[in-house]
């Protein structure tokens, strides 16, 4: 067993938990924080996405162990108002339909702005999207949700 | 700002999702609760010898191991196709048996032997690979059309030659002898790849028995919680319907895969009887990519006949359907009556006729996917319309045109009566969203950077607002397929709408409410959707089909008609008003043409303190009504797609692509294009990307996202979507639907603009770099030797 | 997954140290390969060793044409590398597109070398850079270093810590990622320095990364695209699969050659 203790979305925690566990394993069985979802094994799909240490990380591919003493953030936590500008892009643009890969996408999102600005064009966002995918949306508004969600951050 | 029909009200629901609170099945945890893993054959045919537990049984948290014998042995039923078709001789369908635990014999890698119930899931998976199966393996096959040769292994006893049914429809002699005598016969044989349909939360459920209650609970992925309640009850015998409630909670994406009852349900209701312990199994992907319902894997030979003015006079067509190891729910309707019945497309064709022979193969189940029969009939005429159009050289635009049916309502030979359309203005809008004669100037422009630039149409037609009951009665439907509704008015006013339809990313929740801002003028927060859950919604047949719309809001607003009426009883009663002058609008009750003003709330609330209603009546206000349609709808487009191809790698770059649907009425447009980008994403992702492949032992070589080729934002462009609508006559709203055009008229559009881009009519979905290369070279060598 | 025993070393040392005691250990640097494996149950070591935070393993230095990188440094941080860029672009665009940008934040070079999965991009890389490879123990030669499919040099216990090359005067990579798994089918990288012309290919052989000796021939004598326009790509020794058999691979080899070659200019 590993004990482990890590802050997340500003709040220590911690605990013992198997070597095994995947964080998101972790963030969602322990902490109890579903909105970080698991679409694939095989670290594609994206809907797993946090932030460790401020970078997009895929939680379906690290150990918790691994994040011990790192600062999470998951899509709970992403905002430190009501949402996110991110989050009101993706509903003002309806950048989603069934929701489920939305955190993830919106994790991405975020961590895109950080990394390479506010202005991005298409072919760079859908670039950048790679890591990340989607049934619903065809990707069309999801791409208009981060163009707009970007220029707001 | 207006939020009734026609607003772009943005969603009600979006909310828990973009924050992270959406609550799907996985997100459910019970007390005590136990993981199942299943037991999953490794081959794709073999006898099952024995089943050894005693290893698994004794391991680390091990609740139970448990095999289909003692399934049987505690009168679980098999799993039932929902639909008869019988062949054309008039015999029934020869449907083999399917339990939900392989007792004796697994038929497709992935087919489950047994399963384990245990404390958590690693320990579970542990157990579950201790199980002992000694397997003696059959040979296996999973090509339709040689699965029907002779001397190939039997898959099931019940089907001879592995036949299903063999199928026909519309008129064969007459449709031979138009062909014969036709200027011009365009003849090919067509594959529709299988798919897996994806949706991005895997399959799960939840199953908790109450022993004190005798009573069980079901968190299910369903697009159809009610069916799911009807059919685990009244044909599995899990539990009878008033002792079972099944929640379909948030869902994440369905596509059809998640509108039958898998085995693992019924596992995890009966193992959490047999544990007493709630029971909870997620799928993987790779287990969703081996079991969720496979779509498509259709091979079909077509002929159509021309006369000298390029008049269709005759489509033939023979199709062989394979629908893998089991018979799904609705799998015998997907390739006949969802199929066969649209051939005759946008065109008016005098003769028709259509032969299914549908085949057990030792691969996943197929069934309904995303337009389930319909993209396969659309992709057979507009590939067939375009080649026909090459090879007698007229524009594909113009010899479409000369085809289309222009008058409705329109019988077809194939049963469907089209009831309104005008498809010319689809064609129309369509040709100049895309600057469709400017396109040799851009293709001169492609070749001066060394690509290959194409254009490629599709004029599709589908039939939706499944379906008229008796209708689908008569051709063997073992349900109705009508929908229920109930608004249920507070007594301060605010509205809860009950509905049978489940959404699962469609937005019900926002689309729903407008009905009520519209007719009410309420705002639409003063109204909440309930759907998904057996214990609070009477019963429902759920969302496929694209039939919400259609089906569920019509029963919305027969609800809502009651409502309305009841609502202006009681006001012409306490305003002393006639009944017929009572108008009800921007949230007030009024008599027309005097002051005389109620407050909608006030109405209600009067409904409820029954102080003063009209003699005999009875206090409250809730109505439900049921809803049985009285056609199909049939939503009909014109695609336009735009390809630039790299001659050097055959990679396809999607540079244009244009649609323009006639929805009928729209309620959110916002909306509706959302649906319209998610269907044409599917629809390109199966004609440029996906396939599910197996090898020649029935191994499934796609079983995970490293190989099966999901469509990325980088692999499509951003859409131009239109409206050109006709109302449909046949319900309230003038609906026709819009779910499942996208991925219906979009792959011979893809496929169109490539062949047309590299002078080689000669691909197949999906067109992947590598084919598309060589299908480039083949043009080259041909060239050269010319 | 199975279960396993984690362990967080701090330094080298400490790392080879408890290899030593475990009974089937791994080195896990990002884990991007390595924990999908293990969450498929295709691989249980007993103990995981994670490098990521020894200290000596990180960072990239540039002296002149010199350079450096730790064995911990992610792809992220090659690809954000200025002062590597300015030294030597082609190693930093490569990074770019290596799997996704969360991959990329978590993945190292070292970890990368030391799987040589057959599709990984840094191998090609290390062979067309002449890079050597630095261990624990000792200095490899990249042509020495990968020894086949998910194989190389490397003993149990030994550790990547840095790899090492003289940034050419002119280099690219080219890669057609397979459309699934966006891993490369076919990706060239080609150098041009002090060591002559080197060409190597990952994606599209039958037994992992290989050096082209004739479009290296080719290109020595005539720096440019066209150069390899005969040179002959032998399908015999490629990969067949659904996505393409080997005769497309042949052909996407010479491609992306051609285009990396224009691309190093």
């Amino acid at each position: 067993m590993a004990s482990i203790s890590m802050t997340v979305n500003g709040k220590t925690v911690g605990g013992e938990v198997e070597d095994r566990t995947l964080l998101v394993e972790f963030i969602r069985e322990n902490l109890r924080l579903t909105g970080t979802h698991v679409g694939c094994d095989t670290s594609q799909c994206g809907a797993c996405v946090v932030h460790v240490d401020g970078k997009a990380v895929k939680s379906c591919t690290t150990l918790a162990a691994q994040a011990n003493g790192c600062e999470i953030t998951t899509i709970e936590g992403l905002a430190s108002d009501d949402l996110h500008p991110m989050q009101q892009a993706f509903k003002d643009n309806h950048g989603l339909q069934c929701g489920f890969c939305t955190p993830g996408m919106i994790m991405a999102a975020t961590d895109m702005v950080n990394r390479l600005g506010k202005n991005l064009d298409e072919k760079t966002i859908r670039a950048e999207l790679e890591g990340n995918i989607c049934r619903c949306t065809g990707y069309h508004n999801i791409v208009k949700s981060i163009q707009d969600g970007a220029s707001k951050m | 700002m207006s939020e009734g029909i026609g607003a772009r009200v943005l969603r009600k629901e979006d909310k828990r999702f973009i924050t992270g609170n959406g609550k799907y099945t996985d997100d459910v945890t019970n007390h005590g609760q136990c993981y199942a893993a299943f037991v999953r054959s490794p081959h794709a045919h073999a006898n099952v010898k024995s089943i050894d537990k005693s290893t698994a049984e004794k391991m680390m948290g091990v609740e139970g191991v448990f095999d289909g014998h003692q399934l049987t042995a505690d009168g679980i039923g098999n799993i039932i196709c929902g639909w008869a078709v019988n062949s054309k001789d008039g015999s029934p369908m020869n449907m083999g048996a399917w339990s939900a635990l392989a007792t004796n014999k697994v038929r497709y890698v992935g087919d489950a032997v047994a399963v384990v119930i245990a404390d958590s899931p690693s320990n579970a998976k542990s157990a579950a690979e201790a199980v002992g199966v000694e397997y003696e393996v059959l040979s296996s096959v999973t090509n339709a059309a040689k699965a029907l040769e002779n001397g190939v292994e039997q898959i099931h006893p019940e089907a001879p030659n592995n036949l299903i049914f063999d199928w026909e429809i519309g008129e064969k002699d007459p449709t031979e002898v138009a062909i014969a005598g036709a200027a011009h016969v365009t003849e090919m044989t067509i594959t529709n790849n299988r798919v897996s349909p994806n949706p991005m939360e895997p399959r799960s459920a939840v199953a908790t028995f109450d022993a004190s209650e005798d009573h069980y609970t079901l968190y299910t992925t369903s697009q159809n919680p009610h069916v799911a309640r009807l059919v685990l009850s009244a044909f599995y015998q899990v539990a009878p319907e008033h002792k079972l409630r099944v929640i379909a909670p948030d869902v994440g994406g369905g596509f059809g895969a998640k509108i039958y009852i898998y085995p693992e349900e019924i596992v995890c209701l009966w193992a959490s009887m047999k544990t007493k312990r709630s029971v909870k199994w997620t799928a993987d992907r790779t287990e969703a990519f081996l079991t969720d319902a496979h779509g498509r894997d259709h091979v079909s030979t077509a002929r159509m006949g021309f006369d000298a003015n390029n008049k269709i006079v005759g489509f033939a067509v023979d199709t062989i359907a394979n629908l893998g190891a089991y018979m799904s729910l609705f799998s015998s309707s997907v390739p006949t009556y969802l199929y066969a019945t649209l051939l005759s497309g946008q065109y008016n064709i005098e003769n028709i006729h259509c032969n299914v022979r549908t085949v057990y193969t030792n691969t996943t189940p197929v069934d309904a996917y995303r337009g389930a029969g319909r993209p396969e009939a659309c992709f057979l005429i507009e590939r067939m319309m375009e080649t026909a159009a090459r090879e007698l050289g007229v524009d594909p635009a113009e010899l479409r045109r000369a085809n289309f049916v222009c008058e409705f309502p329109h019988q077809t030979p194939v049963i469907m009566a089209y009831d309104s359309g005008d498809f010319e203005a689809n064609l129309e809008a369509s040709m100049k969203a895309s600057d469709y004669k400017g396109f040799e100037t851009r293709r001169a422009e492609a070749a001066s950077r060394g690509k290959l630039r194409g254009i490629g149409m599709s004029s599709y037609i589908e039939a939706c607002g499944i379906a008229p009951s008796a209708a689908v009665g008569s051709l063997g439907a073992g349900v109705g397929l009508w929908e229920s509704a109930e608004v249920r008015v507070n007594p301060v006013g605010t509205l809860e709408v009950l509905t049978g339809s489940h959404s699962h990313g469609q937005g019900h929740e926002t689309t729903f409410a407008q009905l009520i801002s519209d007719r009410f003028g309420l705002p639409s927060d003063n109204v909440q959707i309930v759907h998904g859950d057996t214990d609070k919604v009477q019963f429902g047949m759920g969302t496929y089909g694209s039939r919400s719309g259609a089906v569920g809001m019509s029963a919305i607003v027969k609800a809502l008609d009651k409502v309305e009426a009841k609502a202006k009883k009681i006001a012409a009663h306490m305003l002393e008003a006639d009944e017929g002058d009572i108008v009800i609008e921007n949230g007030e009750v009024k008599v027309a043409g005097t002051d005389k003003t109620l407050g909608w709330h006030e109405v209600c609330l009067g409904a409820y303190t029954a102080h003063n209603l009209p003699e005999g009546m009875e206090p409250g206000l809730k109505e439900g009504a049921f809803y049985d349609p009285s056609n199909f709808t049939f939503p009909a487009g014109c695609y336009i797609c735009e390809v630039e191809i790299d001659p050097d790698t055959g990679t396809v770059e999607i540079v244009q692509f244009v649609a323009s649907d006639d929805f009928g009425t729209i309620i959110n447009p916002m909306i509706v294009e959302g649906q319209v980008h998610g269907g044409i994403a599917q629809g390109v992702g199966q004609a440029l990307l996906e396939e599910a492949v197996y090898d020649d032992n029935g191994q499934l070589l796609t079983g995970s996202y490293m190989d099966y080729t999901m469509p990325r934002a980088d692999n499509l462009p951003s859409y131009t979507v239109s409206h050109e609508t006709t109302i449909c006559p046949g319900n309230p709203l003038g609906i026709k639907g819009c779910g499942e055009a996208g991925a219906i008229g979009s792959p011979p559009a893809v496929i169109n603009a490539i062949t047309n881009a590299i002078g080689n009519n000669d691909i197949s979905m999906p067109a992947t770099p590598s084919k598309v290369w060589a299908a480039i070279q083949a043009t080259q060598s041909k060239q050269a030797a010319e | 997954m199975y279960n396993t025993n984690y362990h967080r070393a701090s330094s080298v040392k400490d790392a080879v140290a408890t290899m030593g005691k475990s009974d089937d250990g791994k080195f896990v640097s990002g884990g991007q390969t390595l924990i999908p494996t293990m969450k498929q149950r295709l691989a249980a070591p007993s103990d995981l060793i994670d490098l990521r935070h020894v200290d000596s393993m990180k960072g990239i230095a540039v002296k002149g044409n010199q350079v450096t990188i730790g064995a911990g440094t992610t792809h992220a941080e090659v690809n954000a590398s200025k002062e590597l860029r300015k030294a030597c672009p082609s190693i930093c665009d490569l990074a770019g597109h290596i799997g996704d940008p969360h991959v990329r934040n978590m993945g190292t070079i070292g970890g990368s070398i030391a799987n040589n999965d057959p599709a990984a991009d840094y191998p090609a890389a290390m062979m067309a850079l002449g890079a050597q490879i630095v261990t624990d123990k000792r200095t490899i030669d990249a042509d020495d270093f990968f020894t086949g499919m998910f194989d190389t040099a490397l003993e149990e216990d030994e550790i990547i810590t840095s790899v090492t090359f003289t940034a050419p005067a002119k280099g690219a990579y080219s890669k057609f990622p397979n459309p699934a798994s966006r891993y490369a089918m076919a990706g060239v990288f080609v150098s041009q320095g002090d060591s002559g012309v080197r060409v190597a290919v990952t994606g599209a052989g039958s037994d992992g990364v290989f050096r082209h000796g004739e479009m290296e021939a080719a290109l020595a004598s005539n720096w440019d695209s066209s150069a390899i326009a005969e040179c002959n790509i032998d399908a015999d020794d490629l990969l067949s699969d659904l996505h393409g058999d080997n005769s497309y691979r042949a052909n996407l080899v010479k491609v992306m050659a051609k285009r990396a070659v224009e691309a190093a200019g």
